[in-house]
């Protein structure tokens, strides 16, 4: 399972750069999604998989007696997933912004905060 | 204990809060500035406790550490929560004047203190993933206040920098699951002992490197500086001040906390890349400042040219260069927001920052020519100013070392700063104004001239302090230059001592 995982990370990673390398805001914003969810992923598998063991530790003990799943990582990717939301939230707000002030989303059309001639 | 530790995080969320409730009167600004003074006690009360009794650490919600969220605090965080305080109070004061009402509606001074909760969290956690939820705290509050006004400069380098910094956050998240998947920790005392012990060190190089390139684009060093020129001179004056001053700092210190304590196994490789991406930074910052003709972006340029200092300092990893680089983040802070600070002045007289449309400021204001005069000198190197004794402290560092070019890049870029500190001199203080204007500080009312020329005055001051009086100073940077160093009692203090 961790290796199905880690080649999807890397797929995932690969089309994310692809898309972040156009000169379209909108496109590298789409790359932005997915390498994000790559790195969540990543850090899913970093706590290693297992299947059908909740990490619930019975009454009356402090730990759990077999091996159970790992919940940080998860505690750690639910956090990153709704940090990124509210980031990407303000960047599609922005890329609309952009869109709306400047005219364009190519950005090398962008250059008002740096002109050309300096 | 822990109030000690949180009370620098807690209170400027408080005072967010009540500014954004009060944010349509003038309640708003007082309760920003109210705020900072409060943190500030708070943080020199936690600066004498740590002086007291060394490393303090305490665990939110008292899970032990390595499962619970540690804060902790040694000289290093201590003294940086420290100056944040400093500089914070002095651009609230600043920003009661500068930031125009309208913008105060949107909510300025909320997102101002949300910034400065986010930079202290970041200085005073203990756990690598708190370190990038402080991270994102500080980066959020930062667009926001980025692109407040939405002119179409801000929006342009609001893309920019939204774009490189959520790259290098993402880089980060990276690093942090692949350290966690070798190590089982993400404490960074605990993470400190597990590190070495782990049987492929390199990969530990590899993740060691992915934080550097995340860390880096943080601190603007050379190659990944680019959304720093782009967006730091757009904003208001009192934002790219804080900005200047606090945010890339704590890249580099997210860069001295990791490769001081946690990467230390490979200082051959790693270090060395330090040190050349420290001598380039310091090159292209200067060089790129050279060609600019507008105040705040030749400041800008400069931000990314003192930066390579203090990174030559982590990269020498001498006793005497940790200290250099500690003696010149804190001198740093002070100096480029308050050269900031009095360019928000200049522009408020002299109608521009654009060096070619203004001039006069000498002849008519000469009181600012004093206050300008003490930051670039200082950062340019003058004795007896701050910047000397940093300079001098890093420079024989690197000679000590045998790293006698470092220390030629270092004393050439010192020159290159003199020029680009004596360009701004000549233009806009020395030449008349091209429209003849004689831009006179009395042009403003009091009741705007005070909140701008106070802070500036005081972080003077400071300046001065440091430069004349720099033994206590540089006595101090060598404690917190040992304890970095030797990090078993910081170690001890987070896992208790059975660890």
């Amino acid at each position: 399972m961790e290796v199905v995982i880690s080649v999807l990370v890397g797929a995932l990673v690969a089309a994310a750069v692809y898309l972040m390398l156009s000169r379209d805001l909108l496109r590298f914003l789409l790359g932005l999604i997915l390498i994000s969810n790559a790195a969540n992923l990543s850090i899913f598998v970093a706590g290693r998989l297992t299947t059908g063991a909740p990490p619930l530790i019975a009454e009356g003990q402090d730990f759990p007696a077999d091996q159970v799943a790992n919940a940080l990582p998860q505690a750690l990717v639910l956090t990153a997933i709704v940090i990124g939301f509210g980031l990407f939230a303000f960047t599609l707000v922005l890329t609309l912004k952009a869109y709306k002030r400047l005219g364009t989303l190519d950005t090398s059309e962008m250059r008002i905060a740096e002109p050309r001639d300096e | 204990m822990s109030w000690l530790l949180s009370l620098p995080i807690l209170i400027p969320f408080a005072a967010a809060v009540i500014s954004f409730l009060l944010k349509d009167g003038p309640g708003g600004r007082w309760a920003s500035v109210i705020g900072s003074g409060a943190m500030l006690v708070s943080a020199i009360a936690l600066m004498s406790s740590v002086l007291d009794q060394g490393v303090v650490a305490g665990q939110m919600g008292n899970w032990p550490a390595s499962f619970g969220i540690t804060l902790v605090a040694d000289l290093l965080s201590a003294v940086m929560v420290l100056i944040t305080a400093i500089t914070g109070l002095a651009v609230a004061v600043y920003a009661m004047a500068d930031v125009k009402p309208d913008i105060e509606r949107l909510g300025y001074h909320a997102l101002f203190q949300v910034l400065i909760a986010g930079v202290a969290g970041a200085f005073l956690t203990g756990d690598l993933f708190n370190l990038y939820v402080w991270f994102e705290v500080m980066l959020i509050a930062s667009f926001g206040l980025l692109v407040m006004g939405g002119s179409k400069e801000q929006i342009d380098g609001g893309v920019k920098y939204v774009a490189l910094n959520l790259i290098s956050t993402i880089l980060f998240m990276t690093g942090i699951g692949l350290l966690y998947a070798m190590t089982g920790t993400l404490n960074l005392a605990d993470l400190a002992r597990t590190v070495p012990t782990v049987e492929n060190q390199g990969m530990v190089t590899v993740v060691a490197v992915m934080f550097m390139v995340a860390f880096g684009v943080k601190a603007a060093v050379f190659p990944l500086f680019f959304w720093l020129p782009a967006a730091y001179h757009t904003p208001a004056f009192a934002t790219s001040a804080v900005f200047a001053g606090l945010l890339t700092k704590v890249g580099v210190y997210a860069l001295i906390r990791m490769f001081t304590l946690v990467f230390v196994g490979d200082i051959s490789f790693t270090h060395e890349i330090l040190l050349w991406v420290a001598c380039f930074t310091m090159v292209t910052g200067v060089l790129g400042a050279a060609a600019q003709n507008d105040f705040r972006k030749i400041l800008s340029f400069h931000i990314v040219s003192q930066i390579g200092y203090m990174i030559l300092g982590l990269a020498l990893m001498t006793p005497l260069a940790i200290l250099g680089a500690i003696f010149y983040l804190v001198h740093h802070i002070i100096v480029k927001a308050n050269l900031f600070l009095v360019a928000g002045v200049a522009n408020a007289i002299a109608g521009s920052t654009e060096l070619k449309r203004i001039g006069g400021l000498y002849a008519t204001a000469p009181i600012l020519a004093v206050l300008f005069l003490v930051p670039a000198f200082s950062l340019a190197g003058f004795p007896p100013l701050s910047g000397f004794w940093a300079k001098f402290l890093l420079i024989r560092a690197a000679l000590e070392e045998g790293a006698g070019f470092v220390a030629f890049v270092a004393l050439a870029v010192g020159l290159f700063t003199i020029f680009s500190m004596t360009k701004i001199w000549a233009e806009a203080f020395w030449t008349p104004h091209p429209d003849g204007v004689e831009p006179r500080l009395s042009s403003l009312d009091r009741k705007t001239l005070w909140p701008l020329i106070l802070p500036i005055a005081a972080l003077a001051v400071l300046t001065c302090i440091i430069g004349l009086f720099p033994e206590p100073f540089v006595v101090f940077a060598e404690r917190t230059a040992d304890q970095l160093l030797n990090p078993a009692p910081y170690i001890a203090a987070v896992l208790g001592d059975g660890a």
